[in-house]
């Protein structure tokens, strides 16, 4: 918290709206809190001392040119990298009071708490309904009355219940891209878990796509903790809260948005929004 | 020649005459590819027609009914009384041969080809199944004959409709290690981490996601490794050995189709041959029949 609280400059006055989410930032209770984070992938050491934290029910951008460390990062937070071996973490990230990557952390738990949508759509090979119902049952024991409700709640949470309900025993493979994401984010929602890590979530997506998730990331803060990867500086403008400038595995600045982009402190995170590199 | 086409100085006109014969050398070369390539696959095309027209006509003149439905019958020396053979009993040995050596075979076959797609990718344990696999893949035939032939055929002390059978399956194995690994790894990582993602262990994202994922290859894999042992000669002469009688029971010498084809086409007599074209005719249609099914369902895949 009071990590967080340093690291965040004064919300940029006269910017209309968006200093309300400004302040927001502010007074926000952490729900993850990085602390000293080292990221190796064999020798590669790809993030180097992070400090952050995620604040409670908001959106928090991470942006950064290919290869800084953001995706590396939110990987971490729900321990993707123990798929692979010889990549590691060292350091903390705090939730609940524990550290998620000492190796005694449940993983499966863990993934219900904080769950993530990847750059790609995933669906699974199965019915629409089955795709929803798949996460839940790793977890919960539902009825079949109790599971219709969930599928559908969640299918309304991810804004594709309208487009679905009559087709919920075909294949989610004949989906569009759009709505196989949306798919995924309610397979995600599904599960209940209190963060959700997107990945850039629209990079394969058409701009009406886009706008969707956008608006649906909006609508998910209210119950979710959300972090956010993205490569589209306009989308962390539009959707975050608060927003992370990664560069070359170091966390250089993070800011509320409206500040990071109108009056950011840093002169790389400063060249950077403004397309000098990256 | 560089020199000419690539120096600024050179005169325009000379440039143009070398381009003209360049691209006339060229022209030739490829027609002269061309036909080098047309020819050898009407070369290919002429033998493999030739074959099949040669397994049609004489194996439709022989199957009939009683091909079928009887049992091997010494020749007939061309009386039309003496009763007629046929290939009852060496269809019934292979279809339980078969299917028993695809039984044993498919599940190993599955597991070490998940062990190496799923749990040891770059391991140096995984690397090394993998080269055995393939050699095993490769291997002359008449050796997994005889490597069962010591191991199961002397303790038993006679040949056996399960020796064959376990000669069958040890060929599946390394078949069906190879599609089930190729085709679990030709799915994206991205579909594994969603599904670790939600919170699922490894056996479940295996066995829920992965399986019906590449369901389709893993069939087709099997059903290849099926034609493969449908027509295995070699193995079967160290094992079940052939039988000329209907038999059933696995501890015993067994029939099979490719043996009694080799047995009855070495046997000099014409009735006999045409029995044996009949014979190979069948082998030839079902493993074809497979291999057009195997192919359908991976093009359903695509």
């Amino acid at each position: 918290m009071d990590q967080n609280t340093a690291t965040v400059t004064e919300p940029s006055a006269g910017f209309g709206g968006m200093q309300a989410r400004s302040t927001a930032t502010l007074n926000a209770t952490s729900r993850i809190s990085v602390r000293g984070l080292d990221f190796f992938y064999g020798d590669n050491r790809a993030l180097k001392g992070i400090n952050f934290e995620i604040p409670d029910r908001q959106v928090t951008g991470m942006i950064g040119p290919s290869g800084c460390g953001k995706s590396t990062l939110l990987r971490v937070l729900n321990r993707m990298d123990s798929l692979y071996p010889g990549q590691r973490a060292e350091g903390e990230v705090m939730m609940d009071g524990e550290n998620i990557i000492a190796p005694e952390t449940d993983l499966n738990a863990l993934r219900a708490k904080v769950g993530m949508v990847f750059q790609k759509p995933t669906p699974f090979p199965m019915t629409i309904y089955d795709n929803i119902a798949f996460g839940v049952k790793l977890h919960e024991k539902l009825s079949k009355a109790e599971m219709d409700q969930r599928v559908e709640w969640a299918l309304t949470r991810a804004a594709l219940w309208g487009e679905v309900k009559d087709r919920l025993n075909t294949s989610a493979m004949g989906l569009s891209g759009g709505q196989q994401q949306r798919l995924c984010i309610a397979r995600t929602i599904a599960v209940r878990p209190e963060v959700i890590l997107f990945d850039e979530p629209t990079s394969a997506l058409d701009p009406i796509s886009t706008l969707k998730i956008e608006e649906l990331i909006d609508e998910l803060k209210r119950d979710f903790t959300i972090a956010i990867v993205t490569h589209n500086m306009q989308q962390a403008a539009r959707c975050a809260d608060q927003v992370a400038f990664f560069y070359l595995g170091e966390l250089i600045e993070v800011a509320p948005a409206a500040q990071l982009f109108t009056a950011p402190r840093e002169k790389r995170t400063q060249e950077y929004i403004t397309g000098r590199f990256g | 020649m560089h020199a000419t086409t690539f120096t600024p100085a050179a005169s325009p006109k000379k440039d143009l005459a070398t381009a003209a014969a360049l691209a006339r050398r060229r022209k030739l070369a490829d027609m002269v590819v061309r036909w080098f390539c047309l020819l050898a696959t009407a070369l290919g095309l002429f033998f493999l027609a030739s074959i099949l027209l040669t397994l049609l006509w004489r194996g439709l003149g022989a199957l009939d009914w009683t091909v079928l439905t009887k049992e091997f019958q010494p020749t007939t020396y061309g009386d039309p009384d003496a009763p007629k053979g046929g290939l009852a009993q060496a269809i019934i040995g292979s279809l339980i041969q078969t299917t028993i050596g695809t039984a044993i075979g498919t599940p190993i076959g599955l597991l070490v080809g998940t062990y190496l797609a799923e749990y040891a990718r770059n391991s140096p344990l995984g690397h090394a199944v993998r080269f055995v696999s393939d050699v095993l893949l490769s291997a002359p035939s008449i050796l997994i004959g005889l490597f069962i032939y010591q191991l199961v055929v002397l303790p038993m002390g006679g040949f056996s409709g399960i020796a064959g059978a376990m000669a069958l399956a040890i060929i599946v194995i390394p078949v069906v290690v190879r599609t089930t690994e190729d085709m679990l790894q030709l799915l994206p990582n991205t579909l594994r981490e969603a599904v670790i993602g939600l919170g699922a262990p490894k056996w479940k994202m295996i066995l829920l996601v992965c399986y019906p994922a590449a369901l389709s290859g893993i069939v087709t894999g099997v059903l290849l490794a099926v034609a493969r042992i449908a027509g295995e000669t070699a193995p079967l002469l160290l094992t079940s050995f052939g039988n000329s009688v209907m038999s059933t029971d696995l501890g015993k010498a067994m029939a099979s189709l490719p043996i009694a084809i080799y047995q009855q086409a070495n046997s000099g007599f014409p009735d006999l041959i045409a029995i044996a074209w009949a014979g190979a005719l069948l082998v030839t249609a079902s493993v074809l029949a497979l291999n057009i099914v195997a192919r359908y369902v991976l093009r359903q895949r695509r």
